[in-house]
């Protein structure tokens, strides 16, 4: 096990270094630079500017810089926000993101895996089949798309919620609601699968003939099993949830990561752009390695390699 | 995933014989036609599909740029189907062409990946060995990249050029598809069909492309069903952070973006792009999911 985590550590480094030199790379390749709107700047005014974002160095140097300063998440001042650093934003944003997000991955479990659960129980019957086709439809409305008529709904028609900002907590209801109906629904759909997948199990039979009640069956001994595709999907889902943030948050006006790494891309802030990238590629990584931690340890047979 | 799927009894071609047993391929039609929802899910696409490829050469419909300030946004109404948007132009043309462009990045991206995805499994699996081996490590190390922010980066820092939106979908795209290749590859190679064609001299390439890929392709035709509203969806995605399709084109996404700024003013210009989204993107899954059913009985376990 500790052999395990200590391989996958390491084995985190040069990906995280690929993705590092590969943002690098990228930048340095890109056309024009974060001064393009300054189109009429003294050389020495330039020059300065330069040496503020250590421009004029080497690029070895620089990229040597660079590595070491990901590590501590600095990536110098913003270019569109040169009195803000990146990682000041970095750690605010993630900070809101993180609660929205978490948010969201906590209801699609919550409500996911029951609504899975009940359609595999009754696999075939009039339930089941009303609940694969709402998450069918689930799965198939943007969030984009749902985020905008949510709001028409409940914030301009019946005026109970609000329909932007990050304020109190009734704020957080919708934008929470938009971004996790796709994920109840998906992880309704791979619980029901893996749920179908083991009621057929010899273990199962075993069960129900010692006499034990059918609830017993299905949530002791059946879901343990049922839900080790919604476990591996946990990974992929974080991810996709970080990209559905993205949109929520620009939608709800909400001052989370993902807004922030909008504001750079439109405005070619080199260092916030990358910095957010790799502090989410990182985080995603992390994620990962928890996911298939547990994994093996809710099935022992799988072997860690 | 469906790696068990068995290759077709009968390889087809013009020399099957007339009283042949049933194919996988006839007998996948069968299934899939009492399938109802997946038909329909059919029509649909095929449908939307027409109305969008014929668009600009639609007699009723108006054209989407022209714009008639005085009379801005207007609700739906017998003479504009789905209203105007706030420069007077004609949202129903406007969904349809912008269901053109999102269509044609969701065929084209799934088509790069297809590309991409078919060659590097089919030659990681034939070959085997350590070819293999770094083949697939490489797909390993990208599957753990979060990929869409390299494509945020690249477009952010290159060309928002719909060429470039293309390449980059499609880059996203292809690792499952290689994975899923490798698989059948590796099960179908030691076959004797496989066997027979070496006897007769077919070169490694002949074999790779000729015998072996058309005999995987009940998986792949279920995945690439699969893939197009996933390339859809991230072209949306991307347009609708201002990275993807730009003006004066325009795609579903960039549609809903757009509308999404009016939502409080004028509703119908979020709503009519989105349903038109949301339902083609809804077909194609009902007809993937039919596909999955149909061709891959078997493969039914993961039924997701």
């Amino acid at each position: 096990m500790t052999t395990f985590i200590l391989r996958r550590v390491l084995l985190m480094v040069p990906t995280l270094l690929v993705i590092a030199t590969l943002t690098f790379v990228l930048m340095r390749l890109a056309p024009g630079g974060p001064f393009m709107s300054e189109k009429d700047i003294p050389a020495k005014a330039k020059q300065e500017l330069l040496h503020r974002y250590g421009l004029d160095r080497p690029l070895h140097e620089q990229y040597l810089a660079f590595l070491g300063g990901a590590a501590r998440l600095e990536f110098g001042p913003s270019y569109k926000y040169p009195d803000r650093q990146v990682r000041e934003i970095i750690l605010q944003g993630f900070a809101v993101s993180a609660e929205l997000g978490g948010w969201a991955l906590l209801l699609s479990l919550i409500v996911g895996i029951p609504v899975g659960t009940i359609a595999a129980v009754r696999q075939n019957q009039p339930t089941d089949f009303a609940a694969m086709t709402l998450a069918l439809a689930g799965v198939s409305v943007p969030n984009f798309v749902l985020g905008p008529v949510l709001v028409l709904i409940f914030s301009l028609t019946l005026l109970w919620l609000p329909a932007a900002l990050w304020t109190g907590p009734e704020s957080r209801i919708l934008p929470v609601l938009a971004l996790c109906v796709s994920y109840v629904a998906y992880i309704a759909r791979l619980t029901r699968a893996g749920m179908l997948e083991v009621l057929r199990q010899d273990y199962i039979r075993t069960a129900r003939a010692k006499g034990l009640s059918e609830r017993v069956v299905v949530v002791k001994h059946a879901l343990k099993l049922g839900i080790l595709p919604v476990i591996s999907y946990l990974g992929p889902a974080a991810a996709r949830i970080i990209m559905g943030s993205i949109v929520i948050e620009q939608i709800f006006a909400i001052p989370g990561l993902g807004r922030y790494l909008v504001i750079g891309a439109v405005n070619r802030d080199y260092t916030l752009v990358m910095g957010v990238v790799l502090f989410y590629a990182s985080f995603l990584l992390v994620l990962n390695l928890l996911v298939d931690l547990a994994y093996s340890w809710l099935d022992p047979r799988v072997e860690l390699a | 995933m469906s790696i068990g799927l068995r290759p077709p009894a009968v390889v087809l071609g013009s020399h099957e014989r007339p009283a042949a047993p049933r194919s996988l391929w006839s007998d996948a039609w069968a299934r899939l036609k009492r399938n109802r929802m997946a038909v329909a899910a059919g029509v649909f696409l095929l449908v939307m599909c027409t109305l969008a490829a014929l668009a600009p050469w639609l007699p009723f419909l108006g054209d989407p740029a022209a714009q008639d300030l005085a009379k801005g946004a207007t609700p739906p109404s017998l003479a504009h189907w789905f209203g105007t948007d706030e420069l007077g132009r004609d949202l129903f043309a406007r969904v349809l062409h912008g269901g053109r462009i999102s269509m044609l990045v969701g065929l084209v991206g799934t088509l790069v990946s297809l590309l991409i995805g078919v060659t590097w499994g089919a030659v990681a699996g034939y070959v085997g060995g350590r070819t293999d081996d770094l083949m697939m490590r490489v797909v390993d190390v990208l599957y753990a990249l979060p990929y869409i922010f390299l494509v945020i980066l690249l477009l952010v820092f290159f060309s928002k050029s719909l060429l470039m939106l293309f390449v980059a979908l499609g880059l996203v795209q292809w690792l499952t598809m290689a994975r899923i290749v490798r698989g059948q590859v590796l099960s179908l190679k030691h076959q004797t069909f496989v066997e027979a064609a070496r006897a007769l001299g077919a070169s490694d390439l002949a074999i790779v492309f000729r015998h072996i890929v058309p005999n995987t392709l009940g998986p792949v035709i279920v995945y690439t069903t699969l893939t197009v509203p996933a390339v859809i969806l991230q072209e949306a995605f991307l347009s609708f952070l201002g990275l993807g399709v730009q003006p004066p084109n325009a795609s579903w996404g960039t549609l809903v973006s757009d509308g999404a700024k009016l939502l409080a003013l004028f509703p119908w210009l979020v709503l009519f792009p989105g349903l038109a989204m949301s339902l083609t993107l809804l077909a194609f899954n009902f007809l993937g999911d039919g596909l999955r059913d149909a061709l891959d009985p078997q493969g039914r376990r993961d039924g997701v």
